[in-house]
């Protein structure tokens, strides 16, 4: 198996809508694990998305899902399972006749889609709201019986734009959990979420993205050391912020050390936070001060995604 | 949520041929489609439109015109012809036919829901194929019976011995077939055109409203434009012709033999451009 069966990839990739840009030159490569897409409304996530399952046509460029041309639905979504944005459902079908259904236009015998309805259902926890008609649900559970809809056929791709959005807390834990599951069990997740620390928090990599360009992707830390033009804000609690603060000032990749405001503490900004760290380990090895703990403050998501894309992001 | 279920992977049977696993997909868009077709609330209108000839043969039923024709047995099969051509063919099969099969595709786009069948993994020409045999189905069981019940209608109310002797031993039985039989055939050719046409424009009512024109005006037409329309086709075939006015362009009926196979093949054309068309059809609710 090539490296480009496993892959999704991105290759030079344009979408306009008329003269308007959706994305634009877009070259990606995304491997097994979580993926989350992150970036304002309108930023074109749910582009990409529908690119990456042939809803819509590239202008440009071409992209394949673990080496499947995306305009090749009959094998593609033997792969690949989308749980869209779109909040509609066919008419007057339960839950339970919805999954069969498409199950059914899957090509599965009716045992078999049965038993993988049944599946889904227990693994988004909708087995009791199961006969109840969809049109009765509430926006998690049509939120949850999408979900199921797309992991029904047991994809190894699963692609799920904003799919905690109209979760309650305990739902949208227990869906992350089951995100984690899937990612351990070898599958892609390619998630669009504009909740920056539920990204922090089961993210693999982020991809940001604004106005159409990827702006940045990566591993959120390994993205966060690229960005030398803000340096790394680390906060240190110890016994003598301003004996350390005086040690580091020494130092030229520290542009600024700042005493906490109960002087029980030292805000650093270093343009190396690597060899910060060695200073403070030698510092502590050589006995001169007691550190109760130390913490990047701007080692997030929310500060990747302040710093690149300019807000605050979305919060839960 | 459970995380402790066996999950044994499965995948549709491997083994089995293309056309075994196609049989089985455009069976299971066929069953989802029958289903909205009939009891949708799309379907209302079909009913309607179905039993539009209904309610003035109902009427006749109970109250015989005055009028030496109504007292002829003979002049009947006139009556029934005129009424077929101007009421059930013109008007029934072809609104019934726009309305079932523009919706096909166009009433999911409205609905949001057709990207479902986009997500699955099924080959879009047989995506097309389903939804255009159940269309077919649904349209032919509705007008078919519209057509044979209209007839019945007709006849049994005020000679009933006769027609059942009509329809049993004599000529009623053929043609009431015949009748059918054009009936299908024009949902067969206007289903083809409504369903390609619903994939191409926003508000098919138009392109409808212009066909439907072009297919009334047929009678003025020169007789090589005649034959680019499914009414002519349609008319050739009818037991029992009926005269088209004194302005009307005489042309020689298109033989059985050349008229049936045409049709089929100009709907085979356009059903290859419909799945063509949604071979490369992207959905963006927005702007559709």
């Amino acid at each position: 198996m090539s490296s480009a069966d496993q892959l999704i990839i991105f290759d030079n990739v344009s979408k306009f809508y008329g003269e308007i840009l959706g994305v634009n030159r877009v070259n990606l490569q995304i491997a097994p694990g979580i993926t989350s897409l992150v970036g304002p409304n309108g930023a074109g996530k749910s582009t990409l998305m529908n690119l990456m399952t042939g809803l819509l046509r590239p202008t440009r460029g071409a992209i394949t899902i673990l080496g499947i041309p995306t305009d090749q639905p009959e094998r593609l979504f033997r792969k690949v399972g989308y749980c869209t944005q779109f909040d509609s459902f066919p008419r007057g079908m339960t839950g339970r006749e919805f999954l069969n259904a498409f199950l059914l236009v899957h090509g599965y015998d009716r045992k078999r889609a049965n038993e993988l309805s049944q599946v889904a259902l227990e693994r988004v926890n909708l087995v009791e709201a199961a006969d109840r008609k969809v049109a009765g649900y509430s926006k998690g559970m049509r939120q949850r019986i999408r979900l199921a809809q797309s992991i029904a056929h047991e994809p190894s791709v699963l692609i799920l734009d904003e799919p905690l959005n109209g979760l309650d807390p305990m739902v949208r834990a227990e869906t992350m959990a089951l995100f984690r599951k899937l990612a351990s069990e070898g599958l892609h997740l390619i998630i669009s979420s504009h909740i920056l620390h539920e990204v922090d928090m089961m993210s693999d990599r982020v991809v940001l993205i604004n106005n159409g360009y990827i702006v940045a992707e990566g591993n959120i830390h390994g993205v966060r050391d690229e960005m030398e033009e803000h340096p790394m804000q680390i906060l240190i609690r110890c016994d003598q912020p301003a004996k350390l603060a005086s040690y580091v000032f020494a130092q030229n990749h520290v542009v600024e050390a700042r005493l906490h405001d109960d002087r029980g503490g030292l805000f650093v900004k270093t343009r190396d936070a690597d060899r910060f760290y060695l200073l403070l380990n030698r510092a502590i090895a050589e006995g001169e001060l007691n550190v109760e703990s130390v913490a990047p403050v701007d080692d997030d998501m929310s500060a990747v995604y302040q710093y690149l894309i300019g807000t605050t992001g979305g919060s839960a | 949520m459970s995380s402790a279920v066996e999950v044994v992977s499965t995948k549709p049977e491997q083994q089995s041929s293309q056309w075994a696993l196609w049989l089985r997909q455009v069976s299971a868009i066929f069953r989802l489609e029958i289903q909205k077709n009939f009891l949708g609330r799309r379907a209302i209108l079909i009913y309607l439109i179905a039993l539009l000839p209904l309610f003035p043969l109902l009427v006749l039923a109970v109250v015989r015109p005055p009028g030496n024709e109504w007292k002829d047995f003979n002049t009947y099969g006139m009556i029934y012809a005129i009424l077929y051509n101007g009421l059930i063919l013109r008007t029934v099969v072809f609104f019934g036919s726009a309305w079932i099969f523009m919706n096909l595709f166009r009433g999911e786009l409205v609905d949001r829901s057709l990207h479902y069948y986009f997500l699955s993994a099924v080959r879009r020409e047989v995506l097309v194929v389903g939804k255009y045999v159940s269309g077919l189905v649904t349209s032919i069981v509705l007008f078919t019976s519209t057509t044979v019940i209209s007839m019945l209608l007709l006849y049994l109310p005020h000679f009933y011995s006769q027609s059942s002797r009509y329809f049993t031993e004599g000529r009623g039985l053929s043609q009431i077939l015949t009748y059918a039989g054009i009936t299908m055939l024009a949902c067969v050719g206007y289903g083809a055109f409504f369903l390609f046409v619903g994939l191409f424009i926003r508000n098919p009512i138009i392109p409808a409203v212009l066909l439907y024109g072009w297919e009334w005006l047929n009678f003025l037409l020169p007789p090589l434009l005649k034959k680019i329309s499914v009414i002519h086709y349609l008319n050739s075939l009818v037991p029992v012709p009926i005269s088209e006015g004194p302005f009307a362009v005489v042309a020689d009926p298109t033989p059985a033999w050349i008229a049936i196979p045409s049709m089929l093949l100009v709907t085979v054309v356009v059903l290859v451009l419909a799945a063509y068309r949604i071979r490369h059809m992207e959905i963006r609710y927005g702007s559709d």
